[in-house]
């Protein structure tokens, strides 16, 4: 029935299949460890009170390990539409992780030097170094955007977004 | 006729020139959000959210419902244009919208399009106007029981409608039920799976779930394509959106079927993304020219586009009557109401005349200036997408964070935000239903209340949901919902041997 063909004409790193199964396993460790708090805080009836506090979670665990089994049952016997397709190719999770690591950088620099001045370098060097860009165009987007952001949030709606160094330098 | 004196009222609330300022702003906002990759009508809803609460409610869930409206017709464009679905309810679009605007046709595309979508929004406004009232005076009576039975037929019919894998589709649900789950127990005050992170002690924001899961998980995967665009010019000449029009009035049939379709699957949250293959299906079906559709049909954009409207806007009818929303748009719209200080369910007809009724005029007004906007102003929208990617995909990024930071103005949320994001891609990509998860967030402690409060009534004994009629029957409809892809799928089975053995 199911044909080995690759659809893309680039490598595939990584099946449907392979993901699928990952995937299933994941939500089965999530439905485990949701299993085990809840039976701590109790599952059954507690006299005068109703469902003690794990009693729904246990369920939904319950439900969530069923489905979970089931979707992985699926893709370890290969049932299933597309299970053969490749998940990504090489070059598209390269496109990916391009935008991913980037992205937690930002959010970890976000917590150092301010919202403003890590969203400036953000789209600096992501226009720079993976949008193959102009500097002048970068500059102008980089300072452009969180000026204008800064005037929306700090000035027009008052709420205030976290600022680093380079803000208290200027007074802010 | 109460209902009508009631939306005299609304539109008397809704037609100040303030509000009528916010709808236009947030029509135009709306549009731009649906063109845009990565900004959606759900989590650009959201993450404007924050920045609505200094506003009066009404002018706020005016200015936000027409940003939903706006993202609604937007999506249209992108399909039609340049064969992207900005939305996932304009998939369909794409297959007969797409073809029309290669043969050079795109200004008649978009017309139907924008017209139908405007059809099926205003016919769900109606039925919106005369069935909640009545929906809302039936619910005042609900206990418990009622309550939690109308939760269970909405996560059923996820299952029982939803395209795709059922276990995908509970497994998203169950893991929503299990982050709504985290936190401080509501009844006895017990921390529940927070393993000792104070950052979980106040469970997982759904507005925070919402912007990673369509918004970055959006990026990851738009960014996956490499992202070229290959749109057609567009321009709408008055003549040819009146000649469009003559056309439009030879589909009544599509339209109204498709109206129905589409009101029938918001209001039972089947959502707007199956309403618009259904109806399309459908249409295929029974169209005289159902062979040529996928090849620029006209009647192939008009069916899913009306059905789409019509379930997206009729999804705020059980969010408004009921407290349940019937799509993540309409529960972001839901957790608005929430922080504005407003309890969504019956009794907001009885207490907040005023709001219930400028939003369900504003629901008019804002369809109304919608179709203009659009109409107009396409050329301008078509241009946002000719701004290069590797520009919009660090701003939309930065536009996240700073949303997901303004929800509860705490890092620890742009960091799951992050993570989100990634389980949105993959989720995409093994085409896990994401409208579940996020609705089973949002819902999760209110189901979960509902269940006990009703155990605690019956002593633990689950006939009090088949104690009456009413809620026997909302349960045996779930039930029904639930076995329906076992059945059809062992009916397939079994149809299947029997074929194989004929042959």
């Amino acid at each position: 029935m199911r044909e080995q063909e690759d659809a893309s004409d680039e490598p595939s790193l990584v099946s449907n299949r392979v993901l699928e199964i990952v995937v299933a396993l994941l939500l089965l460790g999530i439905s485990a460890i949701i299993i085990y708090d809840s039976v701590r805080l109790g599952i059954g009836w507690a006299e005068g009170e109703g469902p003690r506090a794990g009693y729904f979670p246990f369920y939904i665990a319950v439900v969530l390990a069923t489905a979970s089994i089931s979707i992985l049952l699926k893709a370890v016997m290969g049932k299933g539409d597309g299970l053969s397709d490749s998940f990504v190719s090489r070059s598209a999770i390269g496109r990916v992780i391009t935008v991913l690591v980037p992205a937690i950088i930002y959010v970890g620099a976000v917590q150092f030097i301010g919202l403003y001045t890590a969203s400036a370098a953000f789209i600096f060097f992501f226009m720079i170094f993976v949008g193959g860009e102009s500097v002048l165009r970068a500059i102008g987007v980089a300072l452009g955007v969180p000026i204008f952001f800064f005037v929306m949030f700090e000035k027009w709606f008052l709420v205030p977004l976290p600022k680093g160094p380079i803000e208290a330098m200027l007074g802010f | 006729m109460e209902e009508i004196a009631s939306l005299m009222q609304g539109f008397s609330i809704a037609l100040t020139p303030y509000n009528l300022a916010l709808m236009f702003v947030g029509i135009v906002l709306g549009v731009v959000i649906g063109v845009l990759p990565g900004l959606g009508g759900a989590n650009g809803v959201a993450i404007l959210l924050p920045l609505t609460f200094s506003m009066p409610p009404t002018s706020a869930i005016i200015m936000l419902s027409c940003i939903y409206w706006g993202a609604l017709f937007g999506g249209a464009i992108t399909s039609i244009l340049f064969n992207i679905p900005g939305e996932p309810w304009s998939v369909a679009t794409t297959f007969d919208g797409h073809p029309m605007a290669r043969q050079g046709r795109a200004d008649e595309a978009l017309t139907a399009a924008f017209t139908s979508s405007f059809v099926g929004a205003f016919v769900a406004v109606v039925v919106i106007t005369f069935l909640a009232p009545v929906i809302a005076r039936f619910a005042l009576q609900f206990g418990p029981a009622e309550f939690f039975s109308v939760f269970f037929l909405t996560f059923a019919s996820f299952v029982g409608m939803g395209r795709g894998s059922a276990s995908k589709t509970l497994a998203a649900m169950a893991l929503g039920f299990a982050l709504a789950a985290v936190g401080m127990d509501g009844v006895t005050g017990q921390l529940r799976m927070t393993f000792g992170y104070d950052e979980l002690l106040g469970g997982f924001d759904f507005l925070i779930a919402v912007i990673g899961l369509f918004g970055i998980g959006e990026i990851l995967s738009s960014m996956e394509d490499g992202l070229k665009f290959q749109g057609s010019e567009a321009k709408l000449r008055l003549t040819v959106v009146l000649t469009t029009w003559k056309k439009l009035l030879a589909y009544w049939v599509t339209s109204i079927r498709s109206c129905i379709i589409g009101c029938w699957m918001g209001i039972t949250p089947g959502g707007a993304t199956p309403a618009s293959f259904m109806s399309y299906g459908l249409a295929k079906r029974m169209s005289p020219r159902g062979a040529n559709f996928g090849k620029g049909e006209m009647e192939g954009v008009v069916a899913p586009e009306t059905a789409a409207h019509a379930a997206g806007t009729s999804a705020l009818l059980p969010m408004l009557t009921l407290g349940i929303p019937g799509s993540p748009t309409a529960a972001v719209l839901l957790g608005g109401l929430l922080i504005w200080g407003l309890q969504p369910g019956p009794l907001l007809f009885v207490e907040q005349k005023e709001f219930v009724w400028g939003l369900i005029a504003s629901m008019y007004l804002g369809n109304i200036v919608g179709l203009i906007v659009v109409l107009t102003c396409v050329p301008m929208f078509a241009a946002i997408l000719r701004i290069p990617f590797s520009i919009i995909a660090p701003v939309i990024l930065v536009i996240c964070a700073i949303g997901a930071y303004t929800v509860n103005n705490n890092m620890f949320d742009v960091w799951m935000m992050l993570v989100f994001g990634v389980v949105g891609y993959v989720f995409n990509k093994l085409r896990y239903p994401l409208a579940p998860l996020v609705l089973a967030i949002v819902l999760g402690d209110k189901a979960e209340e509902a269940f006990r409060q009703s155990m605690l009534l019956s002593q633990g004994n689950l006939s009090i949901f088949w104690a009456n009629p009413l809620v026997a029957t909302i349960m045996s409809l779930g039930l029904a919902m639930l076995i329906w892809p076992l059945a059809s799928a062992l009916k397939a089975r079994f149809g299947h041997a029997r074929s194989a053995t004929a042959a």
